[in-house]
């Protein structure tokens, strides 16, 4: 079983709802990264998305624009991505990192090269934004063999019909795109959410996690009711950006931030338990 | 390889999926899927729909101006010494560039669709121009995107966008050039994908983009084709156009690229030179990768960060190429070339003095490498140059070369 499988096994079994916090890998500096997921991890991050840099992330809005920005200010490549996670995995053994981002840097590194070096770093899943089911069949089989999963997107937009095809293509869990926009964008609307998360609960068995839109520990909770997996990630990175010139202050700061929406998760948890 | 490609090339390419090859496809977040698989249905729809192409075929020419003349340049092939230059007179449609053609068949398309607000994104203006242009006379809601510094750059078309009634969007973020502003395109549509139709200036972008695009484009090769077999009575010796994504030469190349005798010359933007890596040319210095929906030559550093380009023409800054020109440079069907911003400038003010034709500085590149060209063909040779756009927008860009300052 993969070290994301186990997980939300081990979180179904408990009754949780999973946490899972998005960063930019070397924002605002390459160095913060390492000690940063540490901290996330303590706050109650169960999986941890790790974003990989680049110049041109058309997915995303102004607050993951910028942060992409300031890690290509320290040119951070992906190399040095995986580099952060095998940093990481030295004193953390469990907890699953996904990495996401876009499929030119993943491309200019060549899919076998990617695959072997992140299996080495200890990268357990990865999402590519911009690669839909249909254009992945070499991606995944490489993945695969390396027993790395590949989680896709479901969005507002997607048909009955290509829920079906991603449910069959997809490992780990699936990422649920609550809102039509960018990241960081709009708030969502939670029973809109929570009836398509019905109608792809039909096609798989697979964990959904939830993210875009996420802002706090109240929407946090109310994502829990119905998602096996909440993902925040614009709000921490503001918080990141806010604490770009106090480095010092910065895990404890985000920390805080993740802190408060896993009690708000936990406390609803227990609730409905 | 090249004969076995060549061979039902119009019946092949792209494949369904929207493949040239391996380049092209459809490369975009999961929202946007359900989009594009809406504008290839309604585009296979109406593609050969009589209706539809009754209306196109007016707009073009009771709007546009079309067929446009083929002009046989006597003075300048003379002082060549060579070839026969025939230029291809888009340069005289309305909005002074080839651009309006395609703009003219996705609006029609938006229509139909009811989809009545617009967006695009523009480098020089020049789509955003014939985007706003049609979108003012078919009474649409239209937004542009264009990165901040063109937008400092190309004041007079953001104030012509304006005035036919589109919002002109600076965007800040990147570069702050052309390649940022489609980036903000897509982020609009992804957030207003129910009612907005998304009008791409080029033959980028995911599938069906690159094809369509081409499609409506095509009208320029078709035309230069029978005007040419009237003039000459045989078919050209060699195509010439610039690249920038590559709309106005794939327009001129597509219907003669089963006419294998039918050398084709696309001219990149060398810039200050490839070897300073300033430049704009990634048929012929980059490396394949992804961006923008589909897979094509990008430039790229070697950890697939895209890196900014420099052209004196705000039309081929773009670190991109449409896919299927990947395609045509990999099975050898078209050569890819490159002209320096000096070579282009030079080309600019030798058509003007010698022609009485003001030429843009896009398609100055094309004439630029016509030039070298040219003498080593035969005076019973003819060679046909897409005159993509007309030199009025440049006039600032010239005259501050020249260090004059309106």
């Amino acid at each position: 079983m993969s070290r994301i499988s186990q997980c939300f096994a081990n979180l179904k079994a408990d009754g949780q709802t999973a946490l899972i916090p998005y960063v930019t890998a070397g924002d605002p500096e390459p160095w913060v990264t390492v000690p940063l997921l540490h901290a996330l991890v303590d706050a109650g991050a169960d999986v941890i998305e790790l974003g990989i840099p680049f110049s041109d992330p058309m997915c995303d809005g102004p607050v993951i624009q910028k942060a992409c920005e300031r890690a290509l200010k320290n040119d951070v490549s992906i190399k040095q991505v995986l580099g952060m996670v095998k940093k990481f995995r030295e004193k953390n053994k469990e907890t699953p990192i996904v990495l996401m981002g876009y499929a030119n840097p993943i491309e200019a590194m060549g899919y076998q090269n990617f695959a072997e070096m992140a299996k080495d770093a200890g990268v357990d899943g990865v999402l590519t934004v911009d690669v839909p089911p249909e254009e992945s069949d070499e991606f995944r089989q490489i993945m695969d063999d390396h027993e790395i999963d590949t989680i896709y997107l479901v969005a507002p937009t997607t048909s009955a019909e290509r829920m079906e095809t991603i449910a069959s293509f997809a490992r780990g869990f699936i990422y649920y795109v609550s809102i039509k926009g960018v990241t960081g964008a709009a708030a969502l609307d939670v029973s809109e959410v929570s009836q398509k998360l019905a109608q792809l609960r039909e096609k798989t068995d697979l964990p959904l996690g939830v993210g875009f839109g996420i802002r706090d520990g109240k929407s946090a909770a109310a994502v829990s009711e119905i998602a096996d997996a909440v993902v925040v990630g614009s709000t921490l990175v503001r918080c990141i950006e806010e604490h770009a010139d106090k480095l010092d202050e910065l895990p404890a700061a985000v920390a805080g931030l993740l802190a408060e929406m896993r009690h708000a998760i936990n406390a609803r948890d227990l609730a409905s338990a | 390889m090249l004969e076995q490609h060549i061979h039902d090339y119009f019946k092949n390419f792209p494949d369904s999926r929207g493949h040239f090859g391996p380049y092209g496809g459809r490369f975009v977040g999961e929202t946007l899927m359900g989009a594009i698989y809406e504008l290839e249905q309604a585009y296979q729809q109406y593609r050969d729909d009589p209706d539809f192409l009754a209306e196109m075929d007016k707009d073009l020419s009771t709007f546009v101006g079309r067929p446009s003349p083929l002009y046989l340049a006597e003075n300048w092939s003379q002082k060549l010494g060579g070839a026969q230059i025939y230029l291809k007179r888009e340069d005289l449609n309305h909005t002074g560039a080839h651009k309006v053609n395609n703009t003219i068949g996705q609006a029609l398309l938006a229509k139909r669709m009811g989809k009545n607000r617009i967006i695009a994104e523009t480098g020089a203006g020049q789509h955003g121009v014939a985007t706003a242009t049609v979108a003012a006379r078919l009474g649409m809601e239209c937004v542009v995107y264009m990165g901040a510094e063109d937008v400092e750059r190309q004041a007079q078309n953001v104030y012509r966008m304006k005035l036919l009634g589109a919002k002109v969007v600076p965007v800040e973020s990147g570069s702050r050039t052309l390649k940022d502003a489609l980036n903000e395109a897509l982020r609009d549509w992804v957030t207003n994908v129910d009612d907005t139709f998304y009008i791409i200036g080029t033959v980028a972008g995911p599938h069906p983009y690159p094809a369509m695009v081409r499609d409506f484009q095509s009208v320029i090769g078709r035309e230069a084709k029978q005007q040419v077999m009237e003039k000459t009575g045989k078919l050209p010796d060699a195509l010439l156009a610039c690249i920038g994504g590559g709309s106005n030469a794939i327009g001129l190349f597509y219907p003669f690229i089963e006419d294998e005798s039918v050398a084709m010359y696309g001219v990149e933007g060398a810039g200050h030179g490839i070897e300073t890596g300033q430049h704009s040319a990634p048929l012929s210095a980059g490396i394949p990768g992804i961006l923008h929906g589909n897979r094509t030559y990008l430039m790229q550093d070697e950890n697939g960060e895209i890196i900014e380009t420099h052209s004196i023409s705000a039309g081929l800054d773009y670190p991109g190429v449409g896919p299927e020109h990947a395609w045509l440079k990999d099975i050898g069907r078209a050569n890819y070339v490159s002209v320096t911003d000096d070579e282009a400038l030079a080309a600019f003010h030798e058509l003007t003095r010698t022609e009485g034709i003001i030429p843009a500085l896009e398609s100055s590149h094309a004439l630029a490498y016509a030039s070298k060209l040219a003498p080593t063909m035969s005076s019973d040779q003819t060679l046909v140059i897409n005159l993509s756009g007309r030199g009025d927008k440049d006039m600032h860009t010239v005259a501050a070369m020249a260090g004059l300052n309106f």
